[in-house]
């Protein structure tokens, strides 16, 4: 592993010489420990895609979803450590509610990652508390704002984006997105594009099988958060595996050991 | 021998009143009498503002206990002002409407106050929202409030065309304020209107003598 804290890191409430959290660190850590996800906007929505790894032939297809839906029009998918991811989840929901509560509209995007970032952060100054152990990725369309894509990470920052990866493919995954030209994109196109840099990413060695969760949202959806459609995702999944001359008859080799787990 | 039961039980000063906002093309006008008194016998202001600027491009006007309305669009217009601030852009006149109507809905025992919120916003344009005593939000392309109002439902319901021009419907809310100042007892003073378009905010006051005269004897 790289760096040891020696004696700065056993809280988040301690710098380190060199001006450094090691606890906010390690929690990013713990992003990278869990598989890959990413988000892609284009000129009219915005395409989520995770690489959710499957630990045991027993889980059931669809269950254990690493994609949420903060409000009608917002989405968000997670990394890292999913308890915390799903606390999170639930502070996003009722930060959009109480804006419409208070508010009467939508919450813009913007804003809303900014709360949930400051929150995220707010758990980085304290001794008594831990950082969450997660980044995630919002996304939303609106009429009027068009598509908008944000990403948090366990420092409590979070910048917009026109595609944004997390996990442990990221970088393997931003370079394939760097490639694409989202701007001109629609979604139909680009769940093309997720569906086939997902299985770029994802390592056959050391993971196996894995289930493609696929979610927009957009024009297309006419501004609401929704997986997306089987047939859709099925020719995503197509269309992936033969850019890659993946072998199409998935063999299941017998191990199957279950691993401890927590990350997704 | 009743005004209107939203006025019999206030007590103190009370703005028995006559208040308005109509959407025209490219903007909206509010606007509002200026007399307030005391259980309908006294006139204890003959020109009090009752439009409330709450933003830049966005004003209320306020109907019910004076003091009540006061507080009220005080906390409000602090609400939305930091809001904006935190939007980092203008907000919605729906915003600042919901604003009030919460402040209504959840105070609902203790308060006695309505009011009208109009203004101009970047996404839908000119937009105009009663907020009624109990705290109901409803959007409308015009809307009357206040004691004097229910002289001039006809005349409104009558005369509104939507799209009008700046003048016509200038002409439309001077005529329909004329009309309730000059048969409500409680609604008098001037007139005072106010044109919210994205370009600005102008304030049109028309004293008493210069309002339109309707066959008056």
């Amino acid at each position: 592993m790289s760096s040891i804290g020696t004696g700065y890191d056993l809280s988040a409430s301690t710098f380190s010489p060199d001006g450094r959290v090691f606890q906010v660190e390690y929690a990013m850590k713990a992003v990278e420990n869990s598989s890959t996800a990413i988000g892609i906007r284009c000129k009219d929505g915005v395409v989520f895609g995770v690489e959710k790894l499957i630990l045991s032939k027993l889980y059931e297809q669809g269950s254990n979803k690493r994609i949420f839906n903060v409000d009608r029009h917002v989405g968000m998918a997670v990394a890292g450590l999913l308890a915390d991811a799903r606390s999170l989840s639930e502070v996003a929901r009722e930060e959009a509610s109480n804006f419409r509560s208070n508010y009467g509209h939508n919450i813009p995007l913007k804003y809303l990652s900014e709360r949930v970032a400051m929150y995220v952060h707010a758990y980085t100054l304290y001794s008594a508390v831990r950082p969450f152990g997660c980044s995630f990725i919002l996304g939303s369309y609106d009429q009027d704002d068009g598509p908008q894509l944000y990403m948090v990470d366990p420092s409590g920052i979070s910048f917009g984006y026109w595609g944004c990866a997390i996990g442990k493919a990221k970088q393997a995954a931003k370079t394939e997105i760097e490639k694409l030209q989202m701007k001109d994109m629609t979604c139909r196109e680009l769940v093309k594009e997720v569906a086939k840099i997902i299985y770029i990413v994802h390592d056959e060695v050391k993971d196996k099988a894995f289930e493609l969760e696929l979610s927009w949202v957009g024009e297309v959806t006419n501004g609401k958060h929704e997986l997306v459609p089987k047939d859709i995702r099925v020719e995503a999944e197509k269309y992936a595996k033969v850019s890659l001359n993946f072998k199409t008859d998935s063999t299941t080799d017998q191990g199957g050991f279950p691993m401890p787990c927590k990350q997704g | 021998m009743e005004i209107d039961f939203m006025d019999s039980q206030i007590k103190g000063v009370s703005t028995g009143t006559t208040i308005l906002a109509v959407t025209f093309n490219g903007g909206v006008i509010i606007g509002s009498d200026s007399r307030a008194s005391i259980g309908g016998y006294y006139v204890s202001s003959k020109t009090i503002n009752k439009l409330i600027q709450v933003h830049d491009r966005i004003f209320c006007c306020i109907a019910g206990s004076l003091a009540d309305a006061q507080a009220v669009t005080k906390a409000a217009k602090f609400q939305i002002s930091f809001h904006s601030i935190q939007m980092e852009s203008p907000p919605l006149v729906k915003a600042a409407a919901s604003v009030l109507k919460e402040l209504c809905y959840n105070n609902k025992e203790e308060l006695q106050a309505g009011f009208i919120t109009a203004g101009w916003d970047r996404k839908k344009g000119p937009q105009v929202y009663t907020v009624a005593l109990g705290g109901m939000l409803l959007s409308q392309p015009f809307t009357i409030g206040g004691s004097g109002s229910t002289y001039i439902y006809g005349y409104a319901d009558a005369k509104y065309k939507p799209d009008m021009s700046r003048e016509e419907c200038l002409q439309f809310a001077t005529n329909a304020l004329a009309l309730a100042m000059g048969r409500d007892n409680v609604s008098g003073g001037v007139a005072h209107l106010v044109v919210i378009t994205e370009e600005g905010v102008e304030h049109v006051v028309i004293p008493g003598d210069k309002l339109p005269k309707f066959h008056d004897e």
